[in-house]
C-alpha cells in the first residue's frame, strides 16, 4: 500500500474524530447547563410558588404580617413574627452548640486520634447523618424533653431565671441583664425553644462535623510537620495552622448545617411546644415557620392557607439572608488575610 | 409449599398465570375513592376490608384531613369525601353536594393530678371554658374545689395541652367550649385550628396523649380511644342537663340520639353540648360528602351500597375500635335522605 494514501486516510479519520469531538463537546455543555438550569428553574418556581400562594395574605396584612405575634385562625388574623423568630432562635442555638463541637470532633479524628478508630468514628458519625428527622424528634419528644425538664430545667430556672420555684432570685437572675428573661419559665415541662436548639445541633453535628473532617485531611501535611518542627502544640497547629487554610470550607459546611436546621420539620415539631406565642424565655414553647405548616397545612383554607405559603416564601427569604451574611463574612475574612 | 427447581421456566408460567387472575379478577369489580378526616380512618379500613371481601369492590381511603376531602370532592376528583366539620348549606347547594353522618366518636378531657384516677375529678363547660382561657391557672382553685366535694386537690400550676395541627377534634371542642362561654364564643371563637390562650401543643392525639403523661397539673383533650389505650385519666363532665356523666359508648351514642337531627337540613348540625339526660357533652361526628348527581354514576351506586352496609352491618366493627354506630332512627333518617336528595 502506497504511504500517501495511507496518510490521506488518517486525515481523514482524524477529521471525522475532530468533527465528532466538537460536537460531543457541544452536547456535554449543554447538558452541564441544563443540570445547572434545571436548579435555578426549580429554586425560583419554589419561591414564586409560595410568593403567588401568600398573595392574598401579603395583600391583606401588607408588612404587619411580617412583625405581628399573633396568628388567630378564629379571627382569620395572622402574622409571621412568632414562628420566625422560633425558627432563627432554633437554628441560632444548634449553631452555637454544634460548631465547637464539630469542630473538636473533626480536629480529633484528623490530627489526634489513632489510625485505627478513625474509620468507625467516621462512619458512625455519617450514620448519624442518615437518621430521619422522625427518629430524631421521637427520641426528643419521649426521652430528651422529659429528662429535660425534671433535671436541667429546674436548676435552669432557679439559679438563672426571673421566676425561680422558691420566689428567691439568684444572684445571676438580678445583676446579669436579659439572663434572668432567658431563663424564666412558668411552665413545667421540657418541649421549649431550647430543647428543640439541642435536638436540632444534635442532627447537625454530623453534618458538619464530617464537611470539617474532610477539609482538614486537605491540609498539606508539609505546612503541619512544620509547625509542629516550630515547637507548636496540637491546638495551635488546628487553630492557626489548619482553621485559616480551610476556612472557607469550613464556614460552607457550618452553613450547610444551618440550612437544615432552618427548614427541620418533624423533630423540631415535636419538640417545640408549639405555642404561638411570643417569648423572650428560651425554656417557654415556641413555633417555627416550619413545624406551623406541617401542623397546619392539612386543614387550612382561604386567608390561613394563604398564610402558610406566606410563611414558606419567608422561610426562602430568611434563608437568603442568613446566607448573604455569610458570604459577606467570608469576603471580609479573606480580605483582612492581607494578600 | 413444593416448587419444582429443575423447570424454573415452569414455575414462572404457573406464577404469571396466578397474578394475571388475580388481576383479571379485580377488573370486574369497582374501585371507589374517598378522601377527607383521619378521625374516621381506622373504622374506613376496617369497614372497606369486609366490603371488599363480600363485593370484591375496593374501597381506597386517603386520610388527608377534613379541609383537603372538601377540596378534593368540590375539584371532582374523588367518589366521596370526609369531614369532622359540616359544610354550609349555600356551600352544598352551590357544588350540588350532599351530606350525612356516618360514624359517632367522644371527645373526652384528659388530666394528669397526682393521685387523680379516671373519673374522679368532675368539670362543668364553663369551668372547663375557663381552664382553657387560663383564667382559672391553679389546680386548687375554689370553682374546681366547689364541683369537687370529697376530693383533695394539691394545689399546682394548670398547663393546658391542646392539638397543634388543626383537626377535627380541635373543631369540636372549641365548638362545645363556645357554646357553654360567651366570653369563648367572642374572642377565641371556634375552628379546626384557633389561637389558643394559652399552653403547648401536641401534633396529633398522640401528641397531646404524650404531653398529658409528661407533664404534671396537664390538661388536655383526645379522642375517647387515646384516653381507654394510655390510660390517662380522663374527665367526668357535667353536661347540658346539668348530670355529671362518664365518658363511654352509652353517653356518646345517648348524645347522638338525643340531638334535633329530624330538623337539622342537610344533617347540618354540630352534636356538641347535646340535650339529653344521658348525653355526653362533646361528642363529634364525621360527615360523608358527596354530589347528588355524580358524573360517575357506578361508582357513586358502589359508595351508596358500601355505607348502606356500613352503617346497617358495620356496628360491631365501629365498636371494637371504640366509635359508636348511629342510632337506628337516625340510620333511618339518612337512608330517607339518600332517596330524596341523591340520584343513584
Amino acid at each position: 500500500m502506497p504511504a500517501t494514501e495511507a496518510s490521506i486516510m488518517s486525515t481523514d479519520i482524524l477529521e471525522q474524530r475532530s468533527r465528532r469531538d466538537a460536537r460531543n463537546e457541544r452536547l456535554f455543555r449543554w447538558l452541564l447547563k441544563g443540570c445547572a438550569l434545571i436548579v435555578l428553574a426549580s429554586l425560583l418556581g419554589a419561591a414564586g410558588a409560595t410568593l403567588w400562594g401568600g398573595r392574598d395574605a401579603f395583600g391583606t396584612f401588607g408588612w404587619h404580617f411580617l412583625v405581628s405575634s399573633e396568628w388567630d385562625p378564629g379571627n382569620d388574623v395572622y402574622g409571621a413574627m412568632v414562628p420566625v423568630y422560633g425558627t432563627v432562635a432554633t437554628s441560632f442555638i444548634a449553631l452555637l452548640i454544634a460548631v465547637p463541637i464539630s469542630f473538636g470532633i473533626a480536629v480529633y479524628l484528623s490530627e489526634v486520634a489513632p489510625t485505627w478508630l478513625r474509620t468507625p468514628v467516621s462512619s458512625a458519625i455519617e450514620l448519624l447523618a442518615g437518621i430521619p428527622s422522625i427518629i430524631y424528634g421521637m427520641w426528643g419528644l419521649f426521652v430528651f424533653a422529659p429528662f429535660f425538664a425534671d433535671h436541667v430545667k429546674p436548676w435552669l430556672t432557679s439559679n438563672l431565671g426571673n421566676k425561680p420555684d422558691d420566689g428567691k432570685l439568684s444572684w445571676v437572675a438580678e445583676h446579669v441583664p436579659f439572663v434572668g428573661k432567658l431563663f424564666g419559665s412558668d411552665y413545667p415541662f421540657g418541649a421549649s425553644i431550647l430543647v428543640a436548639g439541642i435536638v436540632l445541633a444534635i442532627m447537625i453535628i454530623p453534618f458538619i462535623s464530617s464537611v470539617m473532617r474532610e477539609v482538614f485531611q486537605t491540609v498539606p501535611t508539609r505546612l503541619k510537620e512544620s509547625a509542629y518542627a516550630l515547637g507548636s502544640s496540637t491546638w495551635e497547629v488546628s487553630w492557626d495552622i489548619v482553621l485559616p487554610y480551610t476556612r472557607s470550607a469550613v464556614i460552607g459546611g457550618i452553613f450547610l448545617g444551618l440550612g437544615r436546621a432552618l427548614g427541620e420539620t418533624m423533630a423540631v415539631t415535636f419538640v417545640l411546644g408549639n405555642a404561638m406565642h411570643l417569648s423572650a424565655s428560651l425554656l417557654d414553647p415556641g413555633a417555627s415557620i416550619a413545624s406551623t405548616i406541617a401542623n397546619q397545612f392539612s386543614e387550612a383554607a382561604g386567608l390561613q392557607k394563604s398564610a402558610l405559603m406566606a410563611l414558606a416564601f419567608l422561610l426562602f427569604v430568611v434563608t437568603f439572608i442568613v446566607l448573604l451574611i455569610a458570604r459577606l463574612m467570608l469576603r471580609r475574612l479573606a480580605s483582612k488575610e492581607g494578600r | 409449599m413444593l416448587i419444582n427447581h429443575k423447570s424454573p421456566l415452569r414455575f414462572a408460567a404457573v406464577a404469571a398465570l396466578a397474578v394475571a387472575s388475580t388481576f383479571g379478577a379485580a377488573a370486574n369489580a369497582t374501585d371507589i375513592t374517598g378522601a377527607g378526616s383521619s378521625f374516621v380512618y381506622p373504622v374506613m379500613s376496617k369497614w372497606s376490608a369486609a366490603y371488599a371481601e363480600k363485593t370484591g369492590n375496593h374501597l381506597n381511603y386517603q386520610s388527608v384531613g377534613s379541609g383537603a376531602g372538601i377540596a378534593q370532592i368540590k375539584e371532582g376528583t374523588i367518589d366521596f369525601g370526609a369531614s369532622d366539620a359540616p359544610m354550609k348549606a349555600e356551600d352544598l347547594q352551590k357544588f350540588g353536594l350532599g351530606q350525612f353522618p356516618v360514624v359517632v366518636g367522644g371527645i373526652v378531657p384528659v388530666v394528669n393530678i397526682a393521685g387523680v384516677q379516671a373519673g374522679q375529678i368532675k368539670l362543668d363547660g364553663a369551668t372547663l371554658a375557663a381552664i382553657f382561657m387560663g383564667k382559672i391557672s391553679n389546680w386548687n382553685d375554689p370553682k374546681i374545689a366547689a364541683l369537687n366535694a370529697g376530693l383533695s386537690l394539691p394545689a399546682g400550676k394548670i398547663t393546658v395541652v391542646h392539638r397543634s395541627d388543626g383537626s377535627g377534634t380541635t373543631f369540636n371542642f372549641t365548638n362545645y367550649l363556645s357554646k357553654v362561654s360567651p366570653e369563648w364564643a367572642d374572642k377565641v371563637k371556634f375552628g379546626t385550628a384557633v389561637e389558643w390562650p394559652t399552653g403547648v401543643g401536641g401534633k396529633g392525639n398522640e401528641g397531646v396523649s404524650q404531653y398529658v403523661r409528661q407533664i404534671k397539673g396537664s390538661i388536655g383533650y383526645v379522642e375517647y380511644a387515646y384516653a381507654v389505650k394510655n390510660k390517662i385519666s380522663w374527665v367526668n363532665m357535667k353536661n347540658a342537663a346539668g348530670k355529671v356523666l362518664s365518658p363511654n359508648a352509652e353517653s356518646f351514642a345517648a348524645a347522638a340520639a338525643t340531638a334535633d337531627w329530624a330538623h337539622a337540613k342537610d344533617f347540618n348540625l354540630i352534636m356538641t353540648n347535646a340535650p339529653g339526660d344521658q348525653a355526653w357533652p362533646i361528642t363529634a361526628t364525621t360527615w360523608v360528602i358527596m354530589y347528588k348527581s355524580p358524573k360517575n354514576a357506578v361508582n357513586s351506586k358502589v359508595a351508596f351500597d358500601f355505607f348502606k352496609s356500613a352503617l346497617e352491618h358495620g356496628q360491631e366493627a365501629a365498636s371494637a375500635l371504640d366509635y359508636v354506630p348511629l342510632p337506628a332512627t337516625l340510620v333511618s333518617q339518612i337512608e330517607a335522605y339518600w332517596t330524596s336528595e341523591f340520584k343513584h
